[in-house]
């Protein structure tokens, strides 16, 4: 059985304009030890999905509809008080934003031991002091570094802190949005290495956010590609990069730089993303899509197997 | 900022002589240096002699083509942006050259230098912030020409915004006229910053990350626009990225900056797909690639880009390069043509 299993997941936020419908019908499993990567543009709902599975939205954020299931137990009617006991322990999360993610009036090594105590108020300081000193040394920092405030640290120490805080409870699955992304290259080669060894070492079910394909195509093994709040292709990650079926994936695609091959002119989708208040009826893609057909306007897709098994497309063009 | 230049030690600008170009150039640099001086307290500055400098651009030289796309690219903090505002004056160099199509304008007032800013401008990383938000699009991309007063009348104007918002495909631009930056899109946003750089047809435009803040999928599009209207209007433009692998595809040349140095400078082809400087191979490796076949297990150098204040002795790459040796803590190298056109900065070629 998969680890977290989200099926047909629908959060939206409320505002006075009316519902941004940020994630719509999101569904994905995730098996032990396996890093699945959730991949998209800014603001097509990354976060959000992220934040839905901890049930830590914003005001005005609402899980509408859909099931999440950690290890068969469905999150979604939980009360905040037993959400507490699955957050760092189930499921732990390292929030976008490594820069400032941290709090910056405490100690370092104090905030990794405050994630520890949530979670077992009862152990003695001396063995929190222990623990925090491993979990620094696990993610690469130099355990007496735990007397230091955040802002002593670099930006790479900063983003392994971040990952330390969620290693503190044990947790089944670690959500980690756009890890490194803010970093230099070099530094962000050095934490994705990091999450991967750490993910072998410990068994780790990860969920790793970017907007960069290459980091998915780098660390994942699955991928969801997602487009204006819906995911429109899900599969292998040798599959989808090799033969992607969606005209998004293989716009997405086309429009990395690769650092290797042959000098080309570089490729971009036409348009821009659309606004999520209102979204076009139909396919979310087709004002964008060169392969557009009266169907698409009207009627929207669903995730359907195409191909190899387990790859999900969204698509009229194969349905 | 002038009695700073007495402190610095020149003898070593000797061996960093620019290579040669000839007489196509829009732009040479020589030994250029921009140090800022670090405030410190009263205290600190009595009992110290020594000053304490950012080191942001330290004896840097090349020079720069007519029609050329010449990209910049290092880490954070490596000093790209400090040199291309110092290129085009908006900051005072501490010390070098600069030589504007052969005139020297290392020493130029601002009044001086006014008749030549119409042929150099910049654009900036962030659309949502270099664009006045309280001005509309035909205002914004007219204020070169106001403040260089070369349109001879208020038709005229209008006539040269509209022309240069449809070589940028902001069309069909009567709509767009009247509109403020924030009802268009960032990829919008951008092409009107760039027809704001081209409407005096400038020899030179230094764009800082111009298409880091926009989406994945519309890069390209303005990407592309920046690489015709420079081949257009035979301009030469500095493009700062962080990302090479961009770089690769859209510069004919690039040099790699690390703490304020020119570490390796060649064709693009020449510094991405056959890095001679350590550093640079770092930064290649580090790239990540859209492919998940992909060699997974890559060697990534460890360690972060030390401080500009205080950077290592000798080469200052070395507290961080698998080929250290004794000589680079020591002597500080040279960029010399280790093959041809193709410089580096590193004791493993001299
Ligand atoms: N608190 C909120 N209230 C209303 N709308 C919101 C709120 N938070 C996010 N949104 C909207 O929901 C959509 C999805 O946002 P989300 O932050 O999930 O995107 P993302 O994919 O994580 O983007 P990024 O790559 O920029 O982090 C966006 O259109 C955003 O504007
Ligand atoms: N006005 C200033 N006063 C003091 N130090 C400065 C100033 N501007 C830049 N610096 C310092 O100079 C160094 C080079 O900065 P610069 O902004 O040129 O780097 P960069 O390569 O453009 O970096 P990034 O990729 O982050 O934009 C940095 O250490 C920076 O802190
Ligand atoms: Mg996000
Ligand atoms: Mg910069």
């Amino acid at each position: 059985m998969a680890v977290l299993s989200v099926e047909g997941l629908t959060t939206n936020y409320k505002t006075l304009r009316g519902w941004v419908r940020a994630a719509e019908d999101i569904s994905f499993e995730v098996e032990q030890g396996e890093a699945m990567g959730l991949a998209g543009e800014s603001g097509c709902g990354k976060s959000t999905v992220a934040l839905s599975l901890l049930k830590i939205l914003p005001p005005g954020g609402k899980i509408r509809k859909g099931k999440i299931l950690l290890s068969g137990q469905d999150l979604v009617p939980l009360s905040e008080k037993e959400m507490r006991k699955i957050r760092w322990k189930g499921i732990s999360i390292v929030f976008q934003g490594a820069m400032n993610a941290l709090n910056p009036v405490f100690k370092v090594g104090d905030q990794i031991a405050e994630a520890i105590k949530t979670h077992e108020p009862k152990v003695a300081d001396s063995e929190v002091r222990e623990r925090v000193a491993k979990l620094l040394e696990t993610v690469g920092i130099e355990p007496s570094r735990a007397n230091n405030y955040p802002h002593e640290f670099s930006g790479g120490m900063r983003q392994r802190a971040l990952i330390a805080m969620a290693l503190a409870a044990d947790p089944s699955v670690v959500v980690a949005d756009e890890p490194g992304t803010a970093l230099d290259v070099i530094v962000q080669a050095q934490i994705l290495r990091l999450l991967r060894d750490l993910k072998d070492r410990l068994g780790l079910s990860m969920i790793l956010i970017s907007h960069d394909l290459s980091i998915i195509a780098e660390t994942c093994e699955k991928v969801a590609i997602m487009y204006a709040g819906r995911i429109v292709e899900y599969g292998d990650a040798v599959t989808i990069f090799k033969d992607p079926k969606h005209p998004y994936t293989q716009g997405l695609i086309k429009a990395f730089p690769s650092i290797k091959g042959e000098k080309v002119r570089l490729t971009s989708i036409p348009g821009s993303p659309p606004d999520l208040l209102n979204p076009p009826a139909g396919c979310r893609f087709n004002p964008r899509c060169p392969f557009v057909m009266d169907v698409c306007k009207r009627v929207e897709p669903i995730l359907e197997e195409h191909g190899d098994k387990g790859h999900t497309v969204s698509c009229h063009l194969y349905h | 900022m002038d009695s700073k230049i007495s402190t610095i030690d020149q003898n070593d600008t000797s061996s960093e002589l620019p290579p040669q170009m000839g007489a196509d150039e829009v732009l040479r640099v020589e030994n250029l240096r921009k140090w800022y001086p670090l405030r410190r307290g009263f205290v600190e500055t009595l009992f110290s002699k020594n000053e304490m400098n950012v080191k942001a651009v330290d004896l840097v030289s090349f020079s720069l083509k007519r029609g050329e796309i010449f990209a910049l690219a290092g880490e954070s903090g490596s000093g790209k942006t400090t040199l291309g505002k110092v290129l085009l004056r908006l900051v005072d160099p501490t010390s070098g050259s600069i030589f504007f199509h052969g005139k020297d304008i290392t020493k130029l007032t601002q009044r001086e230098l006014k008749p030549l800013r119409r042929e150099m401008q910049i654009i900036f990383q962030d659309p949502f912030e270099s664009l006045n938000p309280r001005m509309i699009i035909k205002e914004i991309v007219a204020e070169p020409l106001r403040v260089q007063k070369v349109a001879k009348s208020e038709a005229e104007v209008e006539e040269r915004v509209k022309q240069v918002l449809t070589e940028v495909e902001i069309v069909p631009p009567e709509e767009f006229l009247y509109r403020f930056p924030h009802e268009l899109s960032g990829g919008q946003r951008q092409r009107v910053a760039v027809a704001r750089a081209f409407i005096l047809n400038p020899s030179f435009v230094v764009a800082d990350e111009p298409v880091s803040m926009l989406d994945v999928s519309i890069r390209a599009e303005v990407v592309n626009l920046m690489i015709d209207m420079v081949k257009k209007h035979s301009a030469s433009i500095i493009f700062i990225s962080h990302d090479l692998a961009l770089a690769k595809h859209i510069a004919d040349r690039v040099a790699v900056m690390y703490l304020g140095k020119v570490m390796e400078l060649s064709t693009s082809e020449k510094v991405v797909d056959g890095p001679l400087h350590p550093y640079t191979q770092a930064l290649i490796a580090a790239v990540p690639v859209p492919d998940p076949e992909s060699k997974r297990t890559k060697d990534v150098i460890s360690g972060e880009i030390p401080s500009p204040v205080d950077p290592p002795s000798g080469c200052r790459f070395r507290t961080r390069c698998p080929y250290a040796h004794e000589r680079c803590s020591t002597e500080e190298p040279p960029l010399i043509e280790a093959e041809k056109d193709h410089f580096v900065a590193c004791h493993l070629y001299t």
